[in-house]
């Protein structure tokens, strides 16, 4: 049984196929067809939504507000949330962000508009005043084929200057109340017609149901694991929630180390990894959507072993370990141990990624990584690559590189590695650095890019990095020019 | 509205009057769905309330390209509960060919397959995911076919839809030989998906008499209207088809929206039952067409200013499988290969090539963008061939007022504003400055690279197909006096219906609140041409126009009898009628004229005067008017990766008076960047069997909010009418200010050029994404260096002599 908020309706479901997602949920169980169906993908905010739930800031407990894609969101995960929809904005009058798309001629065909009304919804109650960079980051992950945005950022002005009291903020207490009173304490299970699906709460409730149920797919942000079931039409027997394990979420720094846990949103790392690594928080930024950030986690990124994943190639230079446990045992590797083969990890039956240990910043390491995309935002890299370089009075100390799209694997760059440790930082080295790589990759061809174009691209980013760490007073990046 | 009104004092009414209307044309009102788009209230077809025994259909394509269907057998989808019915070809009832003009599109495979993606079964279920498992269980053999998939192999083969075309105009052989100089090129010019965010979807609810109520998202419910009778064999007259909105359409849904229609239309008529389809977005982009990809090759001779003398250019249109609307795309291509410039002797060949891929249509711009696209690329030729700013080419080529002012298919370019337009978007955009900013800035900076460059558009008005140069509407007005408003044209976000209220809100003087808008039905006004060629507003709210006035004329006709006044005695504004001093509300004479007899209901008709085209001789007026365009963008790009990003977009369009001038900006601006996308990050990539492998929007990338220019200015041309009568002397804004994108590409290809200091062309073919530009990149340094190794080795024999 889950139980949520749909606004302020109480829903109570028993008998749930744990496959359903909250788009169609809405579309088809209830006829709530505001919400659009674009892609089912995840790639169009067509299906935005909002999702409350409550945090405890530094005002005391409060509502926190994030856009999630309905057709990436299966119902389980919303146990104990309030599910806000855009028909849930109007009340006699528009909203504010609905009136500021109206006077702003923010919508054409219209298709798109209930999803972009819901990121700027969330981005409205997100900010204090507006600014240019994060309504981008708001919206960035929120396609319209007719207007060329404009208006619509127009809009986002509008509605975050001077913004007024509305009906949520007026039941922010009342809402808060009524999620306690349905807050999971213990762990839930949704099934129908044989398919099934668990939250546990706690991590030993999570390592055990695991140990009984090896078969289960681990559902983390389910921003990949979703589009087995809207994508490629898979049925998932048996799913695990992370979402409600609590251990399993935040940032803990110990000694030198950064200690992510699995089951971290992708969006809730990027503050601090900013902090410590201005490239990673640069990255981060870029790291497909934030309704897909806002979902996605730390973990899953690499748990599901892609070879486009854009953390990785940035996780294996930074010489990142993971924390494996399967029941009562756990064990840290390397990262890079952790890749085996094209989707395959040394994760063992029942064995899950409990957390993600990063080491601090250091003086003199210099870190750089780039993505590099047909499109600037919401795409998936060509190439992805992470250099992180300890120098010493101009010789490299220690070396890390890794890339992501040039294998089947993200990879460390060994032999342009060797080239470089121990050698001055110059432009010899870099040449013959340059000329290692076709030693470390023999890249593919595919619709992103040719093989030819990658393997250039990964040899210039390495001099981009040197010009970068050399000659600061180049310009060498195109992306800052938004 | 209230029917309600308070009673008025005269004096107060006078003051209404003298006020004016605010509502009318020239105000730049919101969209008329715009409250209910943000509130998620506003229905599209998937959103209408379903039927109890509602089934959803889910058509099986084709795995192959090219093949004969060996053995289909549908009894294993029957295995799947809740599977109601699987069809093949052989199950129409009337006949199979949807195809829009010419046949060659069977509404299920027949015999063969033709593209890889083609419906060949289609299944209906209680369910869209039903109907889907259901449909993968049939067993479908083929043999394999040798498929052709490449446009230039379909070239050289010959292997065309239809025989090929030519415009001629003067000796252009002979003067490519006298040339001074002469350039030869080709280009190679990628499709576009429409990416309309409601993929096809249709809905039909079988009627009495075999007839079919259908909900289609389409363009042409005309055309809906025809495919679903003849598939089922019935008159036209059987069914209806209404159309309230479209998620977008784009052309997409031109003529392609017909194929969810007429087989729900199908299955409805063999199971009774209320049937729909809506293709999911990987479905949608495999089985319908897209922007036509072209392959152009030219032989350009021109003097040493670079004006030229003659052009010889072959533009051979990729057409997918089969005709749909291919003649008439390829034909505006070459139509549109002088773009805004005189060709003098020139010869342009149209080829319709044949491949194995889906059947590409009609979309914004109508083959109009890829003419343009590589006239524009010859431009960029000669002068970096002559070592001038591209833009002093493009001016010195542009059609002349008086002379130099007949194109290649002999109609002359009247009213020309390019020259005017030119010089006001070279001074607001700080052209010169900028370029000389832009030569100093890449000088010093070695990885990043800017370019800038200042595009024309000259885009024709009409359908090339003469008759369908004709509109529709239908007013009711009723007692109360609120008014029933109903035309042809469909609504697909552009903001027509906004637009044909405010005309008739001006004719009768009432604010536009009062208009209910409704949706396009083809039982209201019947044989209606496509909302396509931006002719929307030309020919519906012409005709809505002729409609109001007919009933303007009949309250005119009215009031003189029952008051015993003379007509000029008659006036309306702002919702009142002054009948000499006497004022009344507008309902007021309504209900009088109703009580006195008078026909409240009116429908009006337009067709568009003076345009006339003989294809056989290629000579004619087939455009009423053009609409006229430039944008200047500047562009900052990456040598080392080739990634980009646009720093700055000036516009200026034109489009006569302005119906309403937000919605027109808000056309120029979404056309800009949809005109962008198509020419930078959206790529579609086949595999070598055929298939599509960018079909969905994780791996086809239209441009997304931090694409468009950082900055961003748009303006309309002002105090400029359009000097044909056209409704309130407007123009068309729908597809011209999607070829401003074009100016993205120049300016991407000048950044490119600026590697070897802008001495030769880089040759980067359509979309130029980073990796086309890095090979740009690549292609400048290699003949710097060949150049300077050249200049060494002159340097050293003139030395050795």
């Amino acid at each position: 049984m889950i139980r949520f908020l749909l606004n302020r309706e109480l829903r109570v479901e028993e008998r749930l196929d744990p496959n359903l997602t909250v788009l169609n949920y809405l579309r088809e169980h209830l006829r709530r067809t505001g919400t659009k169906e674009g892609c089912a993908s995840g790639d169009c905010g067509a299906c935005t939504v909002v999702i409350a739930e409550p945090y405890t800031g530094p005002n005391g407990d409060a509502l926190r507000y994030h856009t999630v894609n309905a057709c990436l969101t299966f119902m389980a995960t919303l146990n104990g949330k309030q599910l806000i929809t855009v028909e849930d904005l109007k009340q006699q009058a528009l909203h504010p962000v609905q009136q500021a798309m109206v006077d702003c001629h923010g919508s054409q065909c219209g298709y798109c508009t209930p999803g972009f009304v819901m990121s700027l919804f969330a981005l409205q109650k997100n900010t204090i005043e507006p600014c240019l960079a994060k309504t981008q980051e708001a919206l960035a992950g929120n396609l319209c084929r007719c207007t060329g945005y404009r208006p619509i950022l127009d809009a986002a002005e509008k509605a975050c200057t001077n913004r007024t009291v509305d009906q949520f903020d007026e039941r922010e207490a009342e809402t808060l109340a009524r999620l306690r009173a349905i807050k999971p304490e213990v762990t839930a299970e949704l099934s129908h017609d044989g398919r099934k699906s668990f939250n546990p709460i706690t991590v030993a409730e999570l390592a055990d149901l695991y140990l009984s149920h090896p078969e289960a797919r681990l559902l983390a942000g389910g921003t990949d694991l979703a589009l087995e079931v809207t994508q490629a039409h898979r049925v998932l027997p048996v799913m695990i929630y992370l979402g409600h394990v609590s251990e399993l979420k935040g940032i803990a720094i110990v000694n030198a180390q950064l200690e992510i846990g699995a089951a971290t949103p992708i969006s809730d790392c990027a503050p601090i990894l900013a902090a410590e690594y201005p490239d990673f928080g640069g990255l981060l930024h870029r790291f497909a959507s934030l309704q897909i950030r806002n979902q996605g986690t730390f973990g899953g990124n690499i748990g599901n072993a892609s070879p486009i994943g854009d953390m990785p190639p940035l996780l294996l230079a930074l010489g990142a370990h993971v924390q494996l446990r399967k029941g009562n045992t756990t064990r840290q590797i390397a990262l890079e141990d952790y890749f085996l083969d094209y989707r395959v990890t040394a994760r063992q039956p029942s064995e899950f990624i409990e957390k993600i240990i990063v080491p601090r910043a250091q003086p003199g390491q210099l870190f750089k990584a780039y993505k590099v995309s047909k499109r600037l935002d919401d795409d998936i890299s060509a190439v992805c690559a992470a250099f992180n370089l300890h120098v010493q009075e101009e010789r490299i100390t220690e070396v890390k590189i890794a890339y992501g799209g040039m294998a089947a694997i993200p990879k460390r760059a060994l032999a342009c590695e060797q080239a470089l440790r121990h050698k001055t930082w110059n432009q010899a080295t870099l040449e013959q650095a340059v000329e290692a790589l076709a030693q470390d990759f023999a890249p593919l061809t595919d619709f992103r890019a040719s093989r030819e174009y990658r393997l250039l691209t990964a040899r210039n980013l390495l001099r981009r990095c040197f010009l970068e760490t050399t000659s600061p007073a180049i310009d060498t990046r195109v992306a800052a020019y938004v | 509205m209230s029917n309600h009104r308070p009673a008025r004092t005269q004096a107060e009414m006078a003051e209404f009057f003298a006020a004016g209307l605010h509502t009318g044309v020239g105000t730049s009102l919101k969209h008329e769905s715009a409250d209910k788009h943000v509130s998620g209230e506003a229905l599209y077809v998937d959103d209408r309330l379903e039927f109890p025994n509602q089934l959803h259909v889910y058509a099986r394509m084709s795995e192959r390209a090219h093949a004969k269907l060996i053995r289909i057998d549908l009894t294993p989808c029957y295995a799947i509960p809740g599977v109601i019915l699987a069809i093949t070809a052989k199950d129409v009832p009337g006949q199979l060919d949807i195809g829009a003009v010419l046949p060659g599109d069977p509404l299920l495979a027949d015999d063969v397959v033709q593209y890889l993606g083609q419906p060949v079964i289609a299944v209906a279920a209680c369910d869209l995911d039903t109907a889907r498992r259901g449909a993968e269980a049939a067993i479908i053999e083929y043999e394999e076919l040798q498929p052709i998939l490449d446009v230039e192999e379909a070239l050289a083969h010959e292997h065309f839809i239809s025989p090929s075309h030519q415009h001629v105009i003067g000796d252009a052989a002979a003067a490519l030989n006298a040339a001074p100089h002469r350039l030869q090129g080709e280009l190679r010019i990628g499709g576009q998906e429409h990416f309309y965010l409601e993929t096809q979807v249709a809905s039909v609810m079988p009627t009495e008499d075999g007839g079919m109520l259908v909900y289609s998202s389409t363009q042409n419910p005309t055309e809906v209207q025809k495919q679903v009778a003849e598939v089922l064999g019935v008159s036209m007259n059987k069914v209806t088809v209404d159309m309230r909105r479209m998620g977008g359409g784009f052309g997409g849904k031109e003529s392609q929206a017909g194929m969810p229609a007429a087989l729900c239309a199908v299955i409805a008529h063999l199971t009774g039952r209320p049937t729909k389809m809506r293709l999911p977005r990987t479905e949608d982009m495999l089985m319908t067409g897209k922007r036509h990809p072209f392959y152009i090759r030219y032989d350009v001779g021109f003097d040493d200013r670079g004006q030229l003398l003659g052009l010889d250019m072959d533009l051979a249109g990729n057409c997918g499988y089969s005709p749909d609307l291919s003649n008439a795309i390829i034909d505006r291509a070459m139509f549109h290969a002088d773009n805004a410039y005189f060709l003098g002797n020139a010869l342009i060949k149209g080829h319709r090539c044949k491949t194995h891929l889906a059947s590409n249509t009609a979309y914004r711009g109508f083959g109009g963008p890829q003419g343009m696209l590589a006239i524009e690329n010859v431009m960029d030729h000669i002068a970096r061939y002559l070592g001038k700013d591209p833009l002093a080419i493009r001016t010195l080529n542009y059609y002349g007022k008086a002379e130099r002012n007949v194109t290649h298919y002999h109609q002359t370019v009247e009213d020309n504003l390019l020259h005017e337009m030119t010089a006001e978007l070279t001074q607001s955009s700080d052209y010169v400055r900028r370029r000389a900013e832009i030569t100093a800035f890449n000088r010093a900076s070695p990885v990043l690279k800017k370019g800038l460059a200042l595009t024309p558009v000259k885009f024709g008005i009409s359908f090339t197909s003469s008759f369908l140069n004709q509109g529709g509407a239908l007013i009711n007005i009723y007692t109360d006096g609120s008014i029933h408003l109903n035309h042809g044209g469909t609504e697909m976000g552009q903001g027509l219906n906004t637009k044909v209220a405010q005309i008739v809100a001006e004719v009768f003087q009432v604010e536009v609140e009062r208009i209910q808008i409704t949706a396009t039905n083809t039982d209201k006004v019947p044989n209606t041409s496509p909302t396509a060629a931006s002719s929307g507003a030309d020919l519906n709210g012409k005709a809505a126009q002729n409609a109001a006035l007919t009933l303007r004329q009949r309250l005119i006709d009215f009031a003189t009898r029952h008051f015993d006044v003379s007509e000029e005695d008659v006036d309306f504004s702002n919702g009142y009628v002054r009948v000499r001093e006497h004022l009344l509300p507008f309902e007021e004479l309504i209900r009088m004229a109703y009580i006195g007899q008078v026909s409240l209901s009116s429908t009006g008709y337009y067709r568009t005067p003076k345009i006339f085209y003989d294809r056989e001789q290629a000579r004619g007026r087939p455009f009423y008017y053009f609409a006229f365009g430039a944008a200047c963008s500047e562009v900052i790009i990456d040598t080392l990766t080739g990634e980009y990003r646009v720093l700055r977009t000036d516009i200026l369009h034109d489009v006569g008076a302005s119906l309403n001038p937000a919605i027109d900006i808000g056309q120029v601006e979404g056309g800009f960047v949809q005109g962008m996308g198509w020419l930078t990050t959206e790529e579609l990539v086949w595999n070598n069997q055929g298939k599509l492998l960018t079909h969905g929007p994780s791996t086809y990338k239209i441009p997304a909010i931090t694409d468009i220019p950082s900055d961003f200015r748009v303006k309309l041309v002002e105090n400029r009418k359009n000097p044909e009568a056209t409704v309130f002397h407007s123009k068309a804004v729908g597809e011209p200010p999607f070829m401003l994108g074009i100016a993205v590409w120049c300016a991407l290809k000048d950044a490119v050029a600026s590697v070897a200091d802008y001495r030769f062309h880089p040759d980067i073919d359509a979309p130029a994404t980073p990796e086309r530009v890095l090979w740009g990149v690549e292609q400048m340094k290699r003949l710097k260096q060949t150049q300077a190794c050249a200049r060494a080795d002159a340097a050293t024999e003139q030395v050795n002599a």
